[in-house]
């Protein structure tokens, strides 16, 4: 079943999780053959379950030690703009859409989604254009996401440091 | 008491003399010569321990011993440094860890984070002192200060040279973080992941995504 997984990592960001699961948003999900949908809600006050959004198969859970499988397992990832979960969903080679909490102020983390959808890493949007996102949205544009090298730091601290 | 002024204004210019020292000669310093470079990691939590691991994962097993220092509020980094450590080659596997106090909580105020620096710092002296490391190597959390200040007072005071190396986080891509903007004159070695850092500070280094 193609399926979506919205990650909001540790926050809450129950806009969001309102925003997905509207009439108007799960219609478009379907237009565009997903058929699942996989809801991880952190401290989220909002906790959709089958009985509150019956039109598309739902899943629903606030925390698990590793959200990997859950990635692995998903044709789309819909994220907050936190690095770990961004760097998580593009390092397991999946199309991702970062939605914007336009509700936190200075948040530097925004620096790095913001960086990654200008190299064409990510789809951006806020929860007010999620609905039309999904519907417009392009993925074919999304270029891959090469992994840092930390092997340049360490060849480098070796000559530095004169380490053989 | 104006030769207790004096005196005290020669020692400060003595330190500042001394600090100038030790900030130009660690850049020139070369531990890797004896063989083994010990390093002292300062960990942070979340997304900082596990760059600070890719990093410390690309490192040969010269860097051996490897002194992991965690605030002591920090419950997952433990968690994550053994399961490092064990993936290790066969032997590479000497390393301990330590906890300090919490320098300063995420927003915590101006004022209370002084207090709270200065206790960590309390800790980090007889730490270091003890441990005596070639290298610090951190990557932004509160911890990395107090330790790099004590590394560099052990310059300063001619008991040890140690090479402080500071590695940006890859989320900062525009501005430092306030642990960058404090320790970036003071490391030997100061790393930044995206080119407007690098434009925006000259003395730092760019490799490109490193982590």
């Amino acid at each position: 079943m193609k399926t979506v997984f919205v990650t909001v990592g540790t926050t809450s960001f129950d806009e969001l999780i309102e925003a997905i699961i509207s009439p108007a948003a799960v219609e478009v999900l379907k237009d565009r053959g997903y058929e699942r949908l996989v809801l991880q809600v952190g401290r989220g006050t909002v906790f959709p379950t089958s009985k509150t959004c019956s039109h598309i198969t739902l899943e629903t859970f606030r925390y698990k030690d590793s959200i990997a499988e859950d990635i692995k397992n998903a044709h789309l990832i819909i994220s907050h703009a936190g690095a770990g979960s961004c760097l998580e969903a593009l390092s397991a080679g999946k199309p991702l859409l970062v939605v914007v909490n336009d509700k936190l102020m200075n948040n530097h983390q925004l620096e790095l989604a913001k960086q990654l959808h200008s190299d064409s890493h990510l789809l951006y949007c806020t929860c007010s254009t999620l609905t039309a996102t999904l519907r417009t949205m392009n993925l074919s544009i999304l270029q891959p996401f090469l992994l840092g090298q930390p092997q340049n730091f360490a060849n480098f601290l070796d000559k530095a440091l004169g380490v053989k | 008491t104006s030769y207790f002024v004096v005196t005290l204004v020669f020692l400060f210019l003595l330190f500042c003399l001394r600090l100038y020292v030790v900030l130009k000669s660690g850049a020139k310093y070369k531990p890797g010569s004896k063989g083994s470079v010990s390093v002292l990691v300062a960990v942070g939590s979340g997304g900082h321990t596990t760059e600070i691991l890719r990093l410390l994962g690309s490192l040969s097993s010269a860097y051996s011993p490897r002194y992991y220092v965690l605030a002591q509020t920090d419950r997952m980094s433990e968690d994550k440094i053994h399961a490092f450590e064990s993936s290790r080659e066969q032997g590479d596997s000497e390393f301990s860890v330590f906890r300090i106090p919490r320098s300063r909580e995420v927003h915590q105020s101006w004022s209370s984070s002084v207090l709270s620096t200065v206790n960590a710092l309390c800790y980090s002296v007889p730490l270091v002192f003890r441990l005596k490391p070639d290298l610090i190597l951190c990557n932004g959390p509160g911890t990395c200060v107090p330790l790099c200040l004590v590394g560099l007072l052990l310059g300063v005071l001619g008991l040890k040279q140690v090479v402080l190396v500071y590695v940006e986080s890859l989320c900062r891509v525009q501005s430092l973080s306030l642990t960058g903007r404090i320790l970036y004159p003071l490391t030997h070695y100061f790393f930044v992941q995206w080119a407007a850092l690098r434009d925006k500070y000259p003395k730092a280094i760019f490799l490109g995504r490193i982590v």
